[in-house]
């Protein structure tokens, strides 16, 4: 208010009037322009792009041309984790009508550990070392996907089509899988266990830059299958009654989409290893910031904010001095968050 | 015309919906009546191909609802469940918006604004256009559901218990409206009620079921008889003209 008759005074005396009022209808327009999701997007889109400017270009040191590709690789693999990350939670969470669940729920990652602790278990922690990790990762795909694909027709195929029930069944196998893995790795010899441990505890730095490629490929490869999708997406949001009522072909969106939730928890487990509250804190932020319910808005945001989260988040901490604290005060804040929705809302 | 032949629907070895035949659609508005448990909204739910027949065949206008594509069906019947919880947060318009998905896989071009616009307007809910769902009472959200399958512009409007949770005057409104439709649109509603009285004041046509089985089938005059009130409820209903309707009176 204060600053009011000191931008009138700029102005020529005899415009005030209508001059203060052409500013209050640009006032407006900026609010209304701010409540449009496809401005949201873009300036969360400068957000994500300033904090890759800075995390590549600022505090280079020694050799610009070894230091800038480093640094990309490592945006790289941050974009990709993001992608897999943000669009496999909204989609989860769409499918299940449920905004306090992620795949880590339905035992995704559980399934990923459990496999690469059987490949360690059975042929020694040389195996993890010497086998194509391409290879590998395309195996642990597989049985991603078969696992997902048999879990669904297994609960689908039941008269009670309630993916509440599919939720339940996967809670269950994430905790079976956990406990073979736990009780495998306690047999092991205490170096494969080093191994094991070292691939599984959640690191956004030093990611398997192996699986850079292979983790593209399939990246670009879901977002092409799930772009067509995003209108039947928004429908499926109305719960599966209505969609079947709009003539949605509901088992078929969701079988689908469960298949791009498993690729996606592989690309995300296989980098940086497991990660249970980054996706629910990113498609809750998108959710709310996005303003709209729309997929065509939100899933990129959820990817936008998962972005500027891991760069401009590690940019930060390493500027503190913390380079490795990353997956530590992303997943507190995103429990923390967890656990404030738990409370607000009650289990729905 | 809606035809069901033999239509069978098990929950374990309980036929919720046992070898039901029938015709519907042949008048305005269709009241199916029936205890808790006799199988009305399972039934409402094969029509709408929420829930797969176990035997036998359902036609909507010749077309075998298992076999149709979805958007050729949601193109021809509208079907509304009471299952109104949303975990996205969504405006009125929004909600109405949904009801063009069938005829434009999502697209909406001037034709679904107007639709949009019209049912909107149909149901006195231009005030609440721009509002969210969860700021609604319950009749409001009810209407804003009810708009959403106006939208879709089918011959055929399947609705199951809309008059839940709505106070007397929403309740008298929404079968009003109803009526409305039946006469001004040419559509046909089948609609499952609770309340046997308000089917009577509103239906052309009332089927009554119970243990999966359609027990009896008529306009009301000649389903509003004790005798036959009694069988579909197991409770003795005294049914008295009132200004030369049937009332069933059962309160105390």
């Amino acid at each position: 208010m204060r600053t009011e008759p000191s931008v009138i005074e700029r102005m020529p005396r005899a415009a005030a009037a209508p001059d203060a009022l052409a500013r209050r209808g640009a006032r407006d327009r900026v609010v209304v322009a701010l409540a449009r999701p496809g401005v949201r997007l873009a300036l969360l889109a400068a957000l994500a792009a300033a904090s890759v400017a800075v995390f590549v270009f600022v505090g280079i040191e020694g050799s610009w041309a070894f230091a800038v590709p480093f640094r990309l690789r490592k945006v790289a693999a941050m974009l990709l984790v993001a992608v897999a990350i943000g669009v496999s939670t909204v989609l989860f969470q769409t499918i299940t009508g449920n905004r306090i669940l992620s795949p880590a729920i339905m035992g995704f990652d559980a399934l990923y550990v459990l496999i690469q602790t059987v490949v360690v278990f059975a042929f020694g922690a040389g195996a993890l070392a010497t086998t194509d990790p391409n290879l590998m990762w395309l195996v642990e795909v597989g049985a991603m996907v078969v696992f997902s694909g048999l879990l669904f027709r297994w609960v689908f195929a039941r008269s009670a089509r309630s993916v509440h029930l599919l939720v339940l069944v996967g809670i269950v196998f994430g905790v079976l899988f956990r406990s073979v893995s736990s009780f495998m790795q306690r047999m092991l010899d205490p170096a494969a266990f080093a191994v094991l441990q070292d691939s599984f505890f959640a690191s956004f730095t030093g990611v398997d830059e192996t699986l850079l490629g292979i983790s593209a490929v399939a990246v670009v490869t879901v977002t092409a299958v799930a772009v067509p999708l995003v209108r039947r997406l928004d429908v499926l949001l109305l719960g599966e009654s209505h969609a079947i009522g709009l003539g949605v072909d509901h088992r078929r969106t969701v079988a689908v989409v469960l298949v791009l939730v498993a690729v996606l928890v592989s690309v995300s487990t296989a980098l940086v290893g497991p990660v249970a509250f980054f996706g629910l804190l990113v498609a809750n932020l998108a959710y709310l910031v996005v303003g709209s319910f729309r997929h065509a808005a939100t899933l990129p945001a959820a990817v936008l904010l998962g972005v500027i989260c891991l760069v401009g988040g590690q940019f930060l901490l390493e500027q503190l001095g913390l380079g490795t604290a990353l997956s530590v005060v992303i997943e507190f804040v995103g429990g923390i968050v967890f656990i404030l929705m738990l409370v607000r809302k009650g289990v729905r | 015309m809606i035809s069901v032949a033999s239509a069978t629907k098990r929950y374990g070895r309980t036929a919720v919906v046992d070898d039901v035949a029938l015709e519907l659609g042949d008048v305005g508005v269709t009241a199916i009546i029936g205890a808790n448990g006799a199988g009305k909204s399972t039934l409402l739910s094969l029509i709408g191909r929420l829930l797969p027949l176990d035997s036998g065949r359902i036609e909507i206008d010749g077309l075998d609802v298992g076999a149709t594509k979805g958007d050729v069906l949601a193109r021809l019947v509208a079907v509304l469940r009471q299952e109104n919880h949303l975990t996205a947060r969504l405006t009125v318009r929004d909600l109405v918006g949904f009801g063009r998905f069938p005829h434009g896989r999502g697209r909406i071009d001037a034709a679904g604004r107007a639709a949009i616009e019209e049912a909107i307007a149909y149901l006195d809910l231009e005030p609440f256009a721009e509002r969210f769902l969860d700021e609604l009472s319950g009749g409001q959200r009810q209407r804003a559901f009810i708009a959403m399958a106006l939208a879709q512009d089918t011959r055929y409007l399947l609705l199951d218990e809309p008059l839940n949770s709505l106070d007397l005057r929403h309740a008298v409104e929404i079968m009003r409206l109803l009526r409305r439709l039946a006469a001004e649109r040419g559509t046909r509603v089948v609609v499952v009620l609770h309340d046997l009285n308000f089917a009577a004041a509103h239906a052309d046509r009332i089927v009554a079921m119970r243990d999966g089985r359609v027990i009896a089938d008529g306009p009301p005059a000649s389903v509003m008889r004790s005798e036959v009130l009694e069988a579909v409820y197991d409770l003795p209903i005294d049914v008295r003209e009132i200004d030369g309707s049937p009332v069933g009176l059962y309160f105390r």
